[in-house]
């Protein structure tokens, strides 16, 4: 397959265009649809009447949260994928869900904590403490088997904490009760607060993800030869890991665990424009809030006037194009 | 996935005049002795304690028949029954892992990573939220589910062949769908039902009775011998398939075979207990690591799998005593535990 230049950017640019599109189905669909020229009217001066009060109020901030927390997960799927050289490393592998999980479920049952705000720093911090424990325990995919050690360790440590996420919600049913809405994973019902909360380290994690596109090309061609190429090693698994657990951390905290994003959207980039991370790195930050918003937009769809969590969505969509992708050719190798 | 120790020592042996000959490694052989009499130890142990603790003399007067009316109920009727679940489902999931993990390459390549236990999950879930449970009833719906799951996923990964990497990419796609139906028949039912859905979820071998062990012990015995013979086929499998095809293995045949088997086993498992999580994981994985060989023995690991399930039923019952834990949350924390620890020992020593 041949990529040429103006190809690779062509197809980002229509990337771009799906992603507009995305906010903007965002913004107009729900249980009240609203013609896109009212909307494109109240982002630009709101009139006080009802549409743009939803517009303003409701689907803003919801569609941001989901731009957001999309472009983290499908960058930190990405980066993920390539420092531990795994096809299969997603934040649900490699613990980072489960340690949101177990800290949340913690922050009810015994903090008797029961808004999403009051979630942020327990997900956030049990992610990045599950993120450091399977990074040291699994040698961070140092030496022969390293990446499957790391693989491993994830898989180890993410089942202790799901077995004491497990236990703690069998003790205690008021915990289950509040739980079981929140692993779902969604947009809807989480305040705006939150993502102020959190915006701040989603922003400076995608900016280091972005950085790391070129080291961490180096080290695809393996450890020797990303040496000899000038790269800092011990630096850039650091960094690596330092952004993954911001990213998914922040994300996490803000809306829940999305467990399928960042994995399934870095195959997808690898399957339209190959193996370099310089062009898979900004394609999978496009291509993750294309999924995201669309799995929203399409659960407020669904079961109207009912809602389906994007969580769910994003399983039931993404999934079948995983299978797809890996049917349809070889895994691109990493 | 580090080099084998150079000391491991591999003997033939030739019976009746070189017609039967076999290899063995004198390690594997003691390895599974010490895994069987720590099992046995074990049973003896969760036999014996309890909210009504029988000394050890009263249990095996009581084994014997000769135990007081209260000490056979409670150790005869309620605490045998589970034990011996235990042992088989525990040699089932190890075995069954350690088939799945040896066909792909993987050492993830559970039955749990292919979708076996959420399919059976969402199954059971099902059955509860929709027929009110029933141990039998909930039971078939897990088996349908997981079979459902593993058919699917294997037909999906199936494109002239099954790769492992495939099988398992496709696992986790399948897995992550089945996933997100739990997750939101959960959050939608009511609480009573969305504690019982949970507590299967988990895996748990609470109020197990004779009924269960003949079932779970007759799906073994019919097992077991169709495992031994497609088991030769797996050390030839991973001379990778051009190799094993010189050499005469039907490909395609064994490895649909094995499959079959090893989902046979964690359905038959999963049926009597719950989708118990990371038996099928962790059994094959420790027992490698004890018995230093390569390709982790069948035997070796379903042993193990045993050990681990029953120690960790143990614990389940009297960790929070006098309420229980499931089962499943139990190995979770100890077989990650102790995979964890392993990996930290073993990182050392490569340093």
């Amino acid at each position: 397959m041949t990529n040429t230049l103006p190809r690779r950017i062509a197809g980002l640019l229509l990337c771009l265009a799906l992603l507009a599109l995305a906010v903007l189905l965002s913004l107009a669909v729900g249980a009240r649809a609203i013609p896109f020229a009212t909307v494109v009217d109240a982002l630009w001066h709101s009139d006080g009447s009802p549409e743009a009060v939803i517009v303003t109020t409701q689907r803003v901030p919801r569609t941001v949260l989901g731009l957001l927390i999309g472009m983290a997960l499908g960058l930190a799927g990405a980066v993920m994928q390539a420092l531990t050289r795994n096809p299969l490393a997603d934040p649900g592998l490699l613990g980072v869900n489960s340690g949101a999980a177990a800290a949340v479920v913690s922050a009810i049952s015994f903090f008797g904590i029961t808004t999403a705000s009051g979630y942020v720093w327990f997900a956030f911090a049990g992610a990045a403490a599950a993120t450091v424990v399977v990074y040291l325990l699994g040698g961070g995919g140092k030496g022969p088997g390293g990446p499957v050690r790391l693989a491993l360790a994830g898989t180890s440590i993410g089942a202790v904490l799901v077995a004491y996420t497990y236990g703690v919600q069998m003790l205690d049913a008021k915990a289950l009760d509040q739980f079981r809405f929140w692993i779902v994973g969604g947009l809807s019902g989480r305040d705006q607060s939150v993502l102020l909360d959190v915006l701040p380290f989603l922003v400076v994690g995608i900016v280091i993800a972005l950085l790391l596109s070129r080291p961490l090309n180096a080290l695809s061609l393996g450890e020797d030869t990303g040496r000899a190429l000038g790269v800092n090693l011990a630096g850039t698994r650091l960094a690596s890991a330092a952004t993954v657990t911001l990213l998914c951390g922040a994300a996490t905290a803000a809306a829940g665990p999305f467990a399928f994003i960042g994995l399934a959207v870095p195959h997808a980039a690898r399957a339209l424009i190959g193996a370099d991370l310089r062009w898979v790195l900004p394609y999978a930050m496009l291509l993750a809030p294309v999924l995201l918003l669309g799995a929203d937009v399409v659960g407020r769809v669904v079961i109207s006037p009912s809602e389906l969590e994007a969580g769910i969505v994003t399983a039931l969509i993404g999934a079948p194009v995983l299978i797809a992708l890996v049917r349809r050719r070889q895994v691109v190798p990493l | 996935m580090k080099a084998l120790s150079p000391a491991r020592s591999i003997k033939d042996v030739r019976l009746a005049a070189d017609r039967v000959s076999f290899r063995v490694e004198p390690r594997t052989i003691l390895v599974c002795l010490i895994l069987i009499l720590v099992t046995a130890g074990l049973v003896l142990v969760s036999l014996s304690v309890g909210d009504y603790p029988v000394p050890f003399p009263e249990v095996i007067k009581s084994l014997q028949g000769e135990g007081s009316r209260l000490a056979e109920l409670f150790v005869v009727q309620r605490r045998l029954p589970r034990a011996l679940v235990a042992v088989v489902a525990g040699i089932a999931f190890g075995v069954s892992g350690a088939i799945f993990q040896r066909l792909t390459h993987n050492p993830l390549g559970s039955p749990d990573v292919i979708g076996f236990g959420y399919g059976a999950s969402v199954g059971a879930i099902l059955v509860i939220l929709f027929y009110g449970g029933g141990a039998l009833l909930t039971a078939t719906g897990a088996f349908v589910g997981g079979l459902l799951a593993a058919i699917a996923v294997y037909l999906l990964a199936y494109r002239s062949g099954v790769n492992g990497l495939r099988l398992v990419l496709v696992g986790i796609g399948v897995s992550a769908i089945l996933i997100a139906i739990i997750n939101y028949l959960v959050s939608r039912a009511d609480l009573r039902d969305a504690r019982a859905a949970t507590v299967w979820i988990v895996g748990s071998l609470f109020e197990r009775r004779w009924d269960d062990v003949q079932l779970v012990g007759f799906g073994l015995l019919l097992l077991i011998p169709i495992t031994v013979i497609l088991s030769r086929y797996l050390p030839m499998l991973e001379l990778g398939d051009d190799a094993a095809a010189a050499l005469g293995v039907p490909l395609e045949r064994a490895r649909l075979g094995l499959v079959v088997v090893a989902v046979g086993l964690t359905a038959i498992a999963t049926a009597s207990t719950g989708p118990i999580g990371f038996v099928a994981l962790a059994g094959p994985q420790l027992a490698r690591r004890l018995t230093r060989s390569p390709g982790a023995g069948l035997t070796a690991a379903g042993l193990m799998g045993a050990l681990l399930l029953v120690a960790s039923d143990l614990i389940a019952r009297r960790a929070v005593a006098p309420s229980e834990l499931p089962v499943g949350v139990v190995t979770a924390g100890v077989g990650g535990i102790y995979l964890g620890w392993l990996l930290l020992v073993h990182s050392r020593r490569v340093r």
